[in-house]
Formats: structure tokens, sequence, C-alpha cells
């Protein structure tokens, strides 16, 4: 009776893995990609557009380091314009990337299994990406370092009560942790490539790059408690993270940044941001590699479900900030509430509420949640919204804050416009390459997810 | 001394399962010396051949409990001890705003101790090993199961080894060289 009740269920279920597979299958059609499989035509045009784009941010960058920000559309009051719009929107981006490899696996959801690999990737260049941001804008590039605790010829140290301070921690905490997290997880499967590979200069490089990783079952033992481990740390780190870039606004006192509700709803931000890009890549990757089999319309259901209910906790957010600004009785939170509903940037509010709260409510029909093509679609929506939400945080709050004599405006310049196409080309262009150099799934946890390989006591 | 011109006994396997029963046989035989390899992490695997803990967890935690310390240590420092500077009337030592650091900098020596503790107790990076001079072995990689009994153990026979491992119905035996 309960065996027939289980199979009925599983029978509803779309599989993670597509039946007919095994150890062999796996493992040559994820290592085909990177050994065997030519780059093609439509790779190096891809690759080409994302590289001039890259050139792009680097003729952006050398420009600012001549010239200074005054090529910005930054001025006082709005001295925080793209730059930490872009910072917070990429980093939020990042966070799926170890929301799937480290919060899922704690929850033992084993679907990550196929997309935590290239999801890292993806935190990984999107950290990159956020990084350049606040360095080139503290406006004397080359005197960077001194946001970290480096001895200085003024004995001067960084000011640790600056929430600013607690991010370059945070941030680059989690871009090390990231890194590592991702490197650790590639080294069985640098082994199989060592191993599968007909090029002699390949083999020494992958050979190296696994260090010399053989599969031993005292070496799984270890293994597996490092990466439960580091998946418990990197779960609080991934939270904090958000928080503290939170606590930037948060902790000022400009009306529409002095609020408690701004952690939580950074963090469900993130993450909302972070599954949208995971659907932006995934859904051309498994479609152009044939990967149909591995990433399955499971994965993108499930994708498409986080994406829902992390937007809800956005959308309950914008709805709190409202009220409070109505509750609260203070006039310069009630006229921020005025300013995003009718003042010269309203807009950008009206089309984030559309991008952000009602497009994503089709995610409530099922046959579109497993529809590809729109699932791409919304993802590029929410995109799109999130990154509104961060403009109208940064430069809605300063351009209006407490004395009309300091009111101003910000207008991107075609520097900003350059600096942010920019980046989005580097990130794309990082994602070509690993496609090509790197196993894009993760082969050895995709040998788990096989019947065969469950074992017996 | 002189080292044995043969590393061990090598017996290959089909599945995660054979290899299992295989491992929990030749331990139960009185061999102690053993390992095995898989092509991903098995369950259990590693306490059938007699493997039980590992220090990692200890490693972690001495690294996060460094990590906290150096952060909240070089901040009070910093702030306090080497260039006290009064910012907005707070005190030099203002505990509750270094807090995140301390957590930030625990998770990162905690979370580095993990990945290079691992690395370390594992003995990697180690680019050459004698199980690689087995041809088959490429294969432990992809979908095969390997079981080796060392040279080094008590119990060890070239020849006794050898018929007590045929008797587990490998697919492949070899002799690994050292």
């Amino acid at each position: 009776m309960s065996e027939q009740y289980k199979s009925s269920t599983e029978l509803e279920r779309v599989p993670v893995i597509e039946p007919g597979h095994t150890f062999g299958t796996v493992t040559e059609k994820i290592s085909a990609i990177v050994l065997t499989r030519p780059a093609s035509n439509g790779w190096f045009l891809g690759f080409g557009i994302a590289f001039m784009l890259t050139m792009m941010l680097l003729f952006a960058t050398g420009y600012l380091f001549l010239k200074g920000i005054g090529i910005w559309g930054d001025t006082t009051p709005i001295g925080w314009g793209f730059e930490i719009v872009n910072f917070v929107w990429w980093i939020g981006i990042g966070h799926a990337g170890t929301l799937i490899s480290a919060i899922l696996l704690l929850l033992r959801q084993s679907w990550r299994n196929s997309i935590n690999r290239f999801a890292e990737a993806m935190t990984l260049f999107a950290v990159a990406c956020a990084g350049i941001f606040p360095a080139i804008h503290v406006g004397r590039p080359w005197l960077a370092y001194w946001l970290f605790p480096i001895p200085n010829t003024m004995g001067v140290w960084p000011q640790f009560r600056s929430p600013l301070m607690w991010d370059v921690f945070a941030v680059s905490t989690y871009a090390t942790i990231s890194a590592l997290f991702w490197f650790v997880g590639l080294i069985p499967d640098l082994a199989t490539l060592r191993d599968r590979t007909e090029n002699p200069t390949l083999r020494i490089v992958y050979g190296m790059l696994s260090f010399g990783w053989r599969g031993s079952a005292r070496h799984w033992h270890r293994y597996e408690t490092m990466y439960l481990l580091l998946a418990g740390l990197a779960t609080p780190l991934v939270l904090s993270v958000h928080t503290v870039v939170s606590f930037d606004f948060a902790v000022g006192i400009v009306p529409g940044w002095h609020t408690t509700i701004f952690p939580p709803y950074f963090v469900a931000g993130a993450i909302y941001s972070g599954f949208a890009m995971v659907l932006m890549l995934a859904i051309p990757i498994r479609k152009i590699y044939g990967l149909e089999d591995f990433i399955t319309e499971r994965h993108l259901q499930n994708s498409a479900k986080v994406m829902l209910a992390t937007g809800l906790i956005v959308a309950y957010g914008y709805g709190i900030e409202a009220f409070m600004g109505w509750y609260s009785g203070d006039r310069y939170d009630a006229f921020t509430l005025w300013n995003r509903l009718h003042g010269p940037y309203a807009v950008s509010y009206w089309a984030l509420l559309i991008c952000n709260i009602f497009v994503p409510q089709v995610l409530w029909i099922r046959k579109l949640r497993t529809s590809p093509i729109a699932l791409f679609f919304v993802s590029g929506v929410v995109l799109v919204g999130m990154w509104l939400e961060r403009f109208i945080i940064v430069v809605l709050s300063l351009h209006r804050d407490f004395l009309t004599s300091s009111w101003g405006m910000y207008y991107p310049t075609r520097w900003d416009w350059m600096t942010y196409i920019g980046t989005i080309g580097m990130f794309l262009a990082a994602m070509f390459l690993f496609l090509r150099i790197l196993p894009a799934i993760s082969i050895f946890e995709m040998r788990t997810l096989l019947p065969e390989a469950e074992v017996k006591e | 001394m002189k080292r044995d011109p043969i590393y061990g006994i090598m017996a290959e396997f089909d599945s995660a399962q054979a290899l299992v029963d295989a491992a929990h046989a030749t331990h139960q035989a009185g061999y102690k010396k053993i390992d095995a390899y898989s092509p991903f992490p098995i369950e259990g695997l590693a306490e059938e051949i007699g493997f039980h803990r590992n220090e990692v967890p200890l490693v972690v935690l001495i690294g996060g409990i460094l990590g906290g310390l150096t952060g909240y240590l070089m901040q009070y420092w910093m702030a306090a001890v080497d260039y006290p500077l009064n910012i907005g009337g707070k005190p030099p030592h203002s505990w509750p705003a270094f807090i995140v650091i301390t957590f930030e900098m625990t998770i990162l020596f905690a979370g580095i101790s993990a990945v290079f503790g691992m690395l370390a107790l594992n003995g990697l990076p180690m680019p050459y090993h004698p199980v690689f001079n087995v041809e088959r072995f490429s294969s432990a990689s992809k979908d095969r199961f390997f079981l080796i009994v060392f040279s080094t153990d008590k119990k060890y026979d070239p020849i006794a080894t050898r018929k007590f491992l045929e008797a587990l119905n490998p697919r492949s035996l070899s002799e690994v060289p050292s």
C-alpha cells in the first residue's frame, strides 16, 4: 500500500535527472562540453560582444582615473549615484548562488546539484563586478587600500564604527569564501577532466588544479565534513552580507533609509534578483548545450517558486515602507513617499511596482512557471525591477531630503552607463569562458543523484 | 629501509554496492591498511575501512575562534589603543560597533581553515601517487570503484591476499607498483 502511494506521487513529480542515465553517461555528457565539443560560432559571437563591452568598461574606468569622478552624474546632494546602485544590484545577484550551494545543501534539496556549480560561478563573477564600483567610487582609487587596516604613513586606522567599514569586511569575506567554496567543489571534477582528456598538456593542467585528487574514502570523508561545515558557515555569511549592505543606508538618518525593515527586505530582494539571473543563465545554457536532462522542468519550477516567494516578501517591504511613511507621522518620511509617487522620478517608482510586484504574479500560473520563454521574460523584468529598486533607494532619498535649499537632481552621464553596461559585459565574458573551461554542472554531485549510487548496509 | 616494490593489490568493482560489500569483507578478514576509491562520496564507506572520525571540525573550530579574536582585538587595538579618534562623542572602545567585523572575521578564518585543513589532512596537493600507476584507475573518477590492500599491512601476503581479493569477485585485479 505504502509502496503504491510512493510510486504514484513520484510519477507526478518531474525528476531532477531524466531516467536512463548512468555514472558514465553523466560524466561523458558534462565533460564533453569542455573537452571535445568545439566552440561554436554562436559562442565566439557572444563572447566577442561581451569582451568588447569589457573593453568599454576598461575605457570608461581609464578615462575616470584620468579625469576624476566629475565625468559621472554624481553631484551634491546625490553623492551616491549609479556606482552604489550597481554595487548593491550586483552583490544581490550573487546571493542566489550561495543560497543554492549552501542553504539548499543544508536543507537537503538535492535538486540543487544540477545548478549549484554555475550559480556559484555566477556569484563569483557578480561579486567581482560589484567590487569594482566602490573601489572606483572613492575618488582617488590608488588610495583604495586605505579601506583595509594596512599601516600607512599617517598612522591612522580605518573607522570601525562606520557601516561602510563593516561592508568592506563583509564583502571581501564573502568574495573569499565564495571563491573557496566554488574551487573546492571543483576539485573532484577537475580530477575527472584530468582522467578524461586526451591532451597531455591539459592533463597536466587539470592534474595540478585537481591537487592530485584520487577519490579515496578517507579523503571523501574529510571532504564531506568540510563541505557541510563550509555550507554552515556560508549560510549566516550570505545573510549577513546584504544585511550589512542595508546598514550602509539604514544607519544613516536620511528619510527613506532610516528603517528597521531594511535588512530582511534587502536579503529577500537579493535572492529575488539572484534567482532571476540564475534562470536567465540556465534557460539558454540548458537549451544550447542540450542539458535538459539535468536541468529539468523541476529546476525551473522550483526557481520560479523561490522568486515568487521572495518577490512577495519584497512587496511586503514596499507596503511597510509606504505604511510607515504615513503612520510614523514624520513629515519627511511622508514626503519621501509622496515624492516617489508624484515627484520627478515617479516613473521609476511606478515601473518598479509593475516589474517587481505585478508582472511576477503570473508565476502563480503553473503553465507559465514551466515555460522557459515566459520565465526568461519574467526574470528579465525582475532584474530591471530590482535595479530600479536600488535606484529609488539611493537617488530618490538623497535628491530631496530635509531642506529645500539642498535639493537637486541626478542625471547619469554616458560614462555612468558605459561603466554599468561594461560590467554586464565583463560578467557575461567570464560566464562564456567558464562554460568552455570548467564543468558547468557538478559531475560528482550528479552521480550521487543516480539510483545506482544508493548503497545498503 | 628498503621500499617494497609493490605498493599494494588493487581490485576493481562495478558498483558502489559491490565496493562497500568488498570493503566490509576485507576489513572483517583482518586487513587494516586498506583504502577504497570511488567517483563520488559513498555514505558509510569510510566506516567500512575503519575510518570513523576526522579532525576537520576541530581545525574549523580553532580557525573560527582565532578569527573572532583577531577581528575583535584588531579593532580594539586600532580604535582604542594605537590611535583613538573621537568620532561623534562615541567611546573609543565601542564594542557593539565591533561585532559585525568580529563576526565576518570568524567566518573568514573558519572557512579558510575548513578548506586548507581538509587539504592538509588529506595530504593534498599530491599530483603523483602510486595508485595512478594502474592504468584502469583513471576510471575511478568516472564509473568504477576500487579497493586496495597496502603491502604494509601486517596480514599482507602477495599470494594469499590476491586469492582473498579474487574471491570477492572483482572485475579486475592488479598489482600496484610503488
